[in-house]
């Protein structure tokens, strides 16, 4: 492009760009390896495993395990149901006006996460929430006491997540969707494929690198949210933010190092989410030229 | 093709469903303060209470700050690595997805433990501290939105050219990022600030961790301590967000649309 002004601007160019790498330093990079270095370090300031070897707990491992299994479900049910949505909408032959109107109102229910949004639920699907009431005057049946429902629970939680998982799963899946090019559909036909026949070898293939891709992406945005499990459920859950979040305010598990190394675990497995996606979206990507 | 059609809107419909009826019974509950009758109460006595005004006050004053800060961080490094660093990218692609990898819950964990009052960098050693931390932790949290915002602005616009012929007419670096980019990216410059602002209005893990009076730890104590006002709160939450995400497809109407040299 402009190769002679180059070397005459470099000073500009680094200054511009430092205050950027500056950020990326001081709260990236340097907060994640002080809690590493923590993770490993006893409380006289020597290497250990200790740490690491100490999330092995019953209690612990438990928090992990109801963060994954909430995380996954919540992934798994919002990316078929956002994508079963995108489909009706995009492929489905729905008015066009009402696309735009399910995006845009997607961009907001995505963004209507952490505290407002357990209020919601709570007003819901609470004891003395609306649709608990209509069902029980309607039916005659008490979810809570009839059907063992709880909000405060696995299953009221990963329900609440769906709220911003399934827009997310939207608005991520729509350009994929959108890259299904007509001829395609033409050209099965013509070749005699029926509609099950072009999803299952045509349209699925396809779109199974960005759907894999976003699941991970759901998965880690969901283990990381507290904001709405705080609100939601307090302290009933425990769920490994909580678990966190206590230890943050008020060393809960009286060890500074325990600590740290529950915060690299989480790093862990969400890292190991988007690496996943990472992989994955460079395949998609491949697909979608 | 017929059922095609039934299933899309079954689909819809049910769709639909789970996402109204959360929104119409927050509102009903919110209306059911007073006894046998359905009124504002509940949203006049959030308005009339002065830590709404106080927290909701501060959390915008945050969030604009975050906003400018933003701004000042994202575009420069943008422009010049498009135009001059292309071997940067990968870094800034890497840099950015980390906010979405590592939990925020997380990185503040470690701001406390890096930046306490005993540190290099005392931080959290005085309010003032505290309340730059805090910007900077939601600088942190919206750089993916407020970068791809940006890089997706520049995309459009052609800044190879445009720098070109502001030199040529003798602009100097300043007025060309202050006068030819940022006026032809600030449709994308202002939606990414409107995201920053829907995540950082109703924050709660960071500022709460933080001990500032924003307004995520408000909502929290009403929620343990009213029946009815986190209803209000809620409507009044989603409808913030819903003007933020408003203002970002108004201004889509707005961007530019010259034809860019494809990279």
């Amino acid at each position: 492009m402009s190769a002679s002004n180059t070397k005459r601007r470099i000073p500009w160019d680094s200054l511009a760009v430092f205050p950027f790498v500056l950020f990326a330093v001081m709260f990236l990079f340097l907060p994640t390896l002080s809690l590493l270095s923590a993770a490993f370090t006893d409380r006289a300031g020597n290497f250990t495993f200790e740490n690491i070897a100490g999330l092995f707990t019953d209690q612990i491992l438990a928090a992990y395990w109801i963060s994954i299994r909430v995380s996954g479900a919540s992934a798994l049910l919002g990316a078929l149901c956002g994508l079963a949505i995108t489909l009706a909408i995009i492929r489905g032959k729905l008015p066009a006006a009402l696309r735009s109107a399910v995006m845009t109102f997607s961009g907001v229910a995505s963004n209507f996460a952490g505290v407002p949004l357990a209020f919601a639920f709570i007003a819901t699907l609470g004891r003395l929430g609306l649709a608990t009431i209509v069902i029980r005057t309607l039916f005659g049946f008490d979810i809570y006491r009839q059907g063992g429902f709880n909000l405060f629970s696995f299953w009221g939680l990963t329900l609440t997540y769906l709220y911003f998982q399934i827009p997310l799963m939207m608005l991520t899946i729509a350009p994929a969707i959108d890259g299904l090019k007509k001829e395609w559909n033409e050209a099965a036909q013509t070749l005699g494929a029926s509609t099950w026949q072009f999803w299952r070898y045509i349209g699925f293939p396809i779109l199974w690198p960005s759907v894999l891709g976003t699941l991970s992406l759901l998965f880690a945005n969901a283990f990381g949210a507290i904001a709405t499990a705080w609100a939601l459920t307090g302290s009933n859950l425990n769920i490994v933010t909580v678990l966190l979040y206590n230890q943050i305010r008020g060393d809960a598990l009286q060890n500074p190092g325990l600590g740290a190394a529950l915060a690299v675990g989480m790093i862990l497995i969400t890292s190991l989410a988007n690496v996943i996606y990472l992989v994955v979206a460079a395949r998609a990507e491949r697909w979608m030229k | 093709m017929k059922s095609q059609k039934f299933w899309a809107w079954l689909v819809f419909a049910l769709g639909a469903a789970y996402f109204i009826i959360p929104l119409a019974a927050t509102f009903e509950f919110s209306l059911r303060m007073r006894r046998g009758e359905y009124s504002f109460d509940a949203y006049a006595s959030v308005f009339s209470d002065p830590q709404f005004a106080a927290s909701f006050t501060y959390s915008v004053i945050v969030g604009l700050f975050t906003i400018v800060v933003g701004i000042l961080v994202v575009v420069p490094a943008v422009y010049f690595v498009r135009l001059r660093m292309p071997w940067l990218r990968p870094f800034m692609e890497f840099v950015t997805l980390l906010p979405l990898v590592i939990p925020a819950l997380v990185l503040v964990y470690g701001y406390i433990r890096l930046y306490g009052s005993s540190s290099l960098i005392p931080f959290t050693g005085s309010v003032f501290g505290t309340n730059i931390l805090l910007t900077c932790a939601y600088v942190t949290l919206a750089m993916p939105y407020m970068y791809r915002a940006v890089d997706n602005g520049m995309r459009t616009i052609d800044i190879g050219t445009l720098t070109e012929a502001a030199q040529i007419m003798g602009a100097n670096q300043l007025q060309i990022i202050g006068k030819i980019i940022l006026p032809n990216i600030l449709v994308a410059i202002l939606s990414g600030a409107f995201l920053t602002f829907a995540i950082v209005i109703g924050e709660f893990t960071i500022a709460s961790l933080l001990n500032r009076p924003a307004f995520g730890p408000y909502l929290v104590g009403i929620g343990t301590n009213r029946a009815y006002e986190p209803a209000a709160l809620a409507i009044i939450s989603f409808i913030i967000t819903w003007g933020a995400m408003g203002m970002i497809n108004v201004l889509g109407r707005f961007a530019p649309r010259t034809s860019a040299r494809t990279d």
